[in-house]
């Protein structure tokens, strides 16, 4: 039995809103694969929950008018992994939801509830940043829009009003079209595993499938949040397909990433595959996109 | 023949449908549920506990704390009891400790009407403690002017023990020997069975206690509670239904003697602890990490002159299974390649952590990874072939332990090696991945194993049995020897048909072990039940079938000597006629007007024998360097544990074991807070056990020599699995990398390390 | 708005309509097992990592431990006793464990049995490799998954050839 003091539900999102302004000392819960964890561990005992379990109209994806893919935020991740839409525009996201937990919590989990935990390991998160994917939030107010870059303030800290839940995450349709994506998660084991860190990659190439003319590129566990390397991006702008454009890529990131110490790993193993990650993800980018690598 | 056949297990049917019931499934629902309070320093004294705010949580019962409990000083270890001191487990521990002596160990107990309650209640009683300084490492633990542990080891060795064979200073000056030395570590890692330690106690009759627990030794069990709570045994009653798993971590008194205690303190209501996956992790058991030293003087034809192995023991906080562990370990030593001049020396020694007990291989993995990784540096410094050298050095038969009078009657380690190099392929894939360069290299590697069934002569093997022949003419079989996944229930039907002459499916095993009813077994550890057991249900059956046969004698006056069970009917041997069947005359003697009589024999075996089970494990690695990972391709492990009771459970056995082994040499690492002494990683998100996609195909064959001291041919099969396959796996990346790593597990943050030393990575 | 301390709720058990008053702590594995004595749920972890206490909800495969039994009010839950059929005869894929010897201990078994169920239920043919991501939600120490990976292709198999 969990030690939950209050437990509220919502039945709308405006509910939950309204839920959020009574009851500011409570915790949403969505899916729960992390909330119900800390309950019992101890940290978060005692707390009271706003369930937001049941607003299925949070669930699943579709195309706002402009093209604009809207993921909403109880999506859960093994939905991700089939929706036709994702696989369409963005099939490298059903590889990154693919690639969390195992089935069952890939079936509880939530989209959202990966972005707003506001962790680093998060295996959807970096993904989403590459997109240049925004948090879209309801409250009092009405809506907002925040790009996901803006969103994480810290380790467990997010940009969400206290009368605010987290709706869903948009991504443009000039973030997501002609991009071809990889994502590599490292953990210590195939499945059941937090990233010990995460590298999403994805690229436009030239119309003659020469040169990259963009490419972005989000790390998770790298730095205390999920972070973009936009020198590395802007480094191989209008680069050709070819291997020194790679290890001027790798060069780039290892400027860029700042991995920690812990217990789980050390900063300098992580260093050594964040950067073979991000040359592997460069190059199956390229490839999925129809490029071809000399040299 | 009932036996060595791949009969369905007895059990399965309730598993798959969910009607096994398991300790939690038959605890009553008004049972208190207690909350233990564990230490949050690695070493010190609890000067004081302030229960006032806990004990205002509402639901609370009572709460109980290391000053209330009796004075009394017990052991743990599931070993059978010795009535000579000297031999008798250290008792070291009192059922709460105001001398805590690690991260977790038990201060207070909150006994609560329920979880919530007990848990917000444990979480607000207010332990103050005189912190003293703690260790965490063994090598560290024996210098001089470290904390002592416990004051009646004032160097934390718990125990030391040496075999000295010829002259090794004399032989190592022989000209022209090569020396090849290393260290070889393994580390803390933990059984983690699906089921968690759990166990409830109720009394009854005024003043008995019962304990249902999850446990591999419920007779031990009963013995050790007692003892810890002072009780004549007679007092305390262990019922084991069926078991999630094993290992060798429930062959321990876990909580069960706390957990009596507790309901006794509260007139006797059912109280459960029902350990979290965190303490079991902490607080139940784990193996024993060792660290050891190996020089080997070699020949430069691969033969020995001499070799020496020091190897230290990390006990954890307190003694359980002791010393036997690593003095098992370190015995396969001289005897798995026999050298005339051998030094051995180990030591078992008190740390700052959570204790080591029992676990599946007792000792025999850990220094197995040791030696037979110490084998491949030689085989790599002479560039000779590890088969053809471990052909040339292992065991030979007629080889005979003059300690154990065990014999190696059959050329089991060749024939093993012959037929998993067959399924391997192992010699046309080392010449295939010779000569790699690339980032993602493949590689090749093996490891002999030695493991000795049972524990005699160290101590008893015993095994009573009793069987009652039904009024329908099938058999009740009662047997001390218990059930944990094993398949023993199933071994055990079918070595009773055999000797009765009925179908397994007519023997009906009660696999719930009551110590109110079932006689005397040991219990499942040692890889011993079968062996052990099956005197026992030999010599029972043999006494049950005499019984039988008089009264088939009565019935058609045909003499003793000329008549058999055969198929449950009484046979003509000569020509094989049914005379009348075991049913009707099991209904016939039951009901008889003047001689009725439930037939039903019982008798225990001390068994005086002992018996090696050999085999081999071969490993195919794929490496990919720039990423520090290692996959598996491949596993293969051969035994020899003589003849197989039954073939398909004897492998899905060898699977598990396997799988132990990959989790040991790939994965597994109990993780501790150097400042602290907490456990890091005391989860199974964080503790890398593996999962479905980290297993290869794994394959398990066998070579079936009959072992000639059993009643059934058979030995030991539980834990030899685990023991090859890490060894085998490191030697397969060393095959493909050059990169000999010394420390498991070969996680990819020890292959970061390794492969950076060795100048394998492209440099900062 | 007021909090809740129990919800009455309703939903399908193993193919019969339920109704109950839960307290809202209560996860929904801590009610199976309790108020309608769904023993094959196991605990084995109570963090959503052992999958010992799998079970079916509206089709999927969920962690009961980790899912509020407040939440599956109207929802569809099979768990292992709910797959014999009336007379109590198993299902294929039960037998298959006992065939293939893919049971031990018996702890992670209706679990196991569980996520073979719901891959089974797709009628899809899967690889070796892709029936262990399938069932990478579920650990064993038991067997080395190797007899429940053969266990389950020989379900899949079976049923494929009979379409």
């Amino acid at each position: 039995m969990y030690d939950i003091q209050h437990y509220y539900e919502a039945k709308s999102v405006e509910d939950a809103i309204r839920l959020r302004v009574e009851h500011p000392e409570a915790v949403i819960i969505s899916g729960g694969s992390d909330i119900l964890i800390s309950i019992r561990s101890g940290d978060l005992a005692g707390c009271s929950l706003i369930s937001i379990h049941g607003l299925d109209t949070l669930r699943g994806v579709s195309l706002d008018p402009d093209d604009t893919l809207r993921i909403g935020a109880l999506t859960s991740f093994s939905h991700l992994m089939k929706d036709p839409l994702i696989l369409e525009h963005i099939p490298v996201l059903a590889e990154a939801a693919g690639k969390v937990g195992g089935p069952q919590i890939r079936n509880i989990g939530t989209v959202g509830g990966n972005v707003c935990n506001g962790v680093t390991s998060a295996d959807t998160a970096s993904t989403l940043l590459a997109f240049d994917a925004e948090a879209e939030l309801q409250g009092q107010k009405g809506k907002r829009r925040v790009p996901l870059t803006a969103f994480y303030k810290g380790p467990r800290r997010v940009d969400i009003e206290k009368d605010e839940i987290m709706t869903a995450l948009l991504i443009s349709s000039k973030a997501y079209k002609d991009y071809a994506g990889c994502y590599i998660k490292y953990a210590k084991r195939a499945a059941m595993d937090i990233a010990t860190s995460g590298c999403s990659v994805n690229v436009k190439l030239t119309p003659g499938k020469d040169a990259i003319e963009y490419a972005r590129v989000a790390f998770g566990v790298s730095g205390p949040v999920p972070i973009r390397i936009s020198s590395a991006e802007e480094a191989v702008q209008g680069k050709p397909l070819t291997e020194e454009t790679i290890e001027l890529f790798a060069e780039h990131v290892r400027a860029g990433i700042n991995p920690r110490t812990s217990w789980r790993a050390s900063r300098d193993f992580r260093i050594q595959i964040q950067l073979e990650m991000a040359r592997r993800c460069l190059r199956r980018s390229i490839e999925r996109a129809g490029g071809e690598i000399v040299g | 023949m009932q036996v060595g056949k791949s009969v369905k297990r007895v059990d399965a049917y309730d598993k798959v449908t969910g009607r096994a019931k398991y300790t939690a499934d038959i605890c009553p629902k008004d049972t208190y549920v207690a909350r233990i309070v564990h230490s949050t320093i690695a070493h010190g004294r609890v000067l004081k506990i302030d229960t006032s705010e806990a004990e205002r949580v509402e639901g609370v019962v009572k709460i109980l704390t290391c000053f209330d409990v009796p004075d009394i000083e017990f052991g743990t270890a599931g070993h059978p009891w010795t009535t000579n001191p000297e031999h008798q487990d250290i008792a070291d521990r009192k059922l709460m400790n105001e001398h805590v002596r690690y991260y977790g160990d038990e201060v207070a107990a909150v006994i609560a009407k329920d979880e919530v309650a007990a848990t917000r209640a444990a979480r607000l009683v207010r332990v103050e403690y005189e912190k003293y300084p703690h260790v965490l490492d063994p090598l560290e633990a024996i210098q001089e002017g470290m904390p002592v542990i416990h004051e009646a080891f004032p160097d934390n060795i718990l125990g030391h023990s040496s075999i000295r064979e010829g002259n090794y200073q004399e032989a190592i000056r022989e000209p022209g020997l090569i020396k090849i030395e290393g260290w070889y570590s393994t580390p803390s890692v933990q059984h983690s069975q699906i089921e968690n330690h759990i166990c409830y106690a109720y009394m009854e009759g005024g003043d008995r206690v019962t304990v249902v627990a999850s446990t591999q030794i419920p007779h031990i069990t009963r013995r050790i509670t007692a003892q810890a709570l002072g009780l004549p045994w007679g007092k305390v009653r262990v019922i084991k239904p069926y078991i999630g798993g094993g290992f060798g971590n429930k062959q321990d008194a876990l909580y069960e003697p706390l957990c009596a205690w507790l309901c006794t303190q509260v007139g006797g209501h059912p109280v459960m602890i029902d350990s979290t996956r965190e303490e079991t992790f902490v607080s139940s058991r784990v193996r024993h990490a060792m660290r050891s030293h190996i020089i080997s003087w070699v020949r430069p034809d691969g033969t020995f002159a001499a070799r020496k192995m020091k190897v230290w023991s990390d006990q954890g906080a307190y003694a359980s299974h002791g010393h036997g562990v690593v003095a098992k370990g370190m015995g396969a030593f001289p005897q798995i390649y026999p050298c005339p001049n051998v030094e051995c020396d180990c030591w078992t020694v008190y740390t700052n952590k959570p204790s080591a007990g029992a676990m599946r291989g007792y000792g025999i993995p850990q220094t197995m990874f040791h030696n037979e990784s110490h084998i491949d540096d030689i085989v790599t410094k002479l560039n000779m072939d590890p088969v053809e050298f471990r052909r040339k050095n292992s065991m030979p038969v007629g080889y005979v332990d003059p300690f154990s009078k065990n014999e190696l009657y059959d050329d089991s380690f060749n024939q093993c090696m012959t037929k998993a190099e067959a399924l391997l392929n192992f010699n046309r894939k080392r010449k295939l991945y010779a000569n790699q360069t690339g980032p993602v290299r493949r590689g090749v590697g093996m490891a002999l194993f030695w493991y000795n069934t049972a524990v005699w002569p160290i101590s008893i093997e015993t095994s009573a049995c009793r069987m009652i022949l039904n009024a329908d003419g099938s058999i009740q079989l009662m047997l001390g020897e218990t059930e944990i996944g094993q398949g023993q229930d199933t071994a055990a039907a079918q070595m009773a048909a055999q000797v009765l002459g009925v179908s397994y499916k007519d023997v009906h095993v009660v696999s719930t072990q009551d110590t109110d009813v079932t006689p005397y077994g040991s219990g499942a550890y040692a890889s011993r039940q079968t062996y052990v057991g099956g005197f026992a249900i030999a010599q029972t059956g043999r006494i049950l079938k005499e019984k039988i046969l008089k009264h088939a004698h009565r019935l058609t006056r045909m003499p003793v000597d000329i008549i058999d069970i055969k198929d449950s009917w009484i046979v003509r041997k000569e020509d094989g006629r049914r005379l009348i069947s075991l049913e009707t005359l099991a209904t016939e003697t039951l009901y008889d007007i003047k001689h009725s009589e439930h037939i039903a024999a019982e008798s225990t075996y001390s068994v005086q024998s002992n018996a090696y089970s050999f085999g081999a494990s071969f490993a195919e690695v794929e490496v990919d360097i720039p990423l520090c990972h290692v996959r598996l391709l491949g596993l293969v492990n051969v035994h020899d544990c003589g003849n197989l009771i039954n073939p398909q459970l004897a492998e899905a056995q060898v699977h598990g074991g396997m799988s132990m082994g990959i989790g040991f040499g790939l994965y597994e690492k109990m993780l501790f807070d150097e400042k602290s002494g907490r456990m890091l990683n005391d989860n199974l998100l964080d503790y890398k056990l593996p999962t479905t996609m980290d297993h290869p195909d794994i394959i398990a064959d066998f070579v079936e020599n009959p072992e000639p001291t059993s009643p059934f041919g058979t030995k030991a099969l539980g834990e030899p699995p685990a023991c090859s396959p890490a060894p085998a796996i490191r030697n397969a990346i060393l095959n493909a990398t050059g990169v000999a790593i010394n420390d498991i597990p070969i996680n990819p943050d020890q292959l970061f390390e390794s492969f950076r030393d060795a100048g394998l990575l492209e440099g900062e | 708005m007021e909090s809740i301390s129990y919800k009455q709720i309703t939903f399908t058990l193993n193919g019969k309509t339920v109704t109950t008053s839960v307290d809202v702590r209560l996860s929904l594995l801590e009610v199976l097992r309790d108020t309608f004595g769904m023993t094959s749920v196991k605990k084995g972890c109570e963090v959503g990592e052992c999958g010992a206490c799998t079970v079916i909800i509206d089709g999927e495969t969920y962690d009961s431990c980790i899912y509020l039994a407040a939440w599956v009010d109207s929802k569809d839950v099979l768990t292992l006793e709910g797959l014999m059929d009336e007379e109590g005869k198993i299902s294929d894929i039960q037998q298959a464990f006992i065939d293939e010897a893919a049971v031990q201990c018996g702890f992670c078994t209706p679990g196991f049995i569980m996520s073979s169920w719901k891959l089974l239920s797709t009628g899809k043919r899967y690889t070796r490799d892709e029936i262990r991501r399938e069932l990478s939600g579920n650990m064993c120490r038991c067997t080395g998954y190797q007899n429940i990976i053969d266990a389950v292709e020989k379900v899949m198999n079976e049923r494929l050839a009979d379409n």
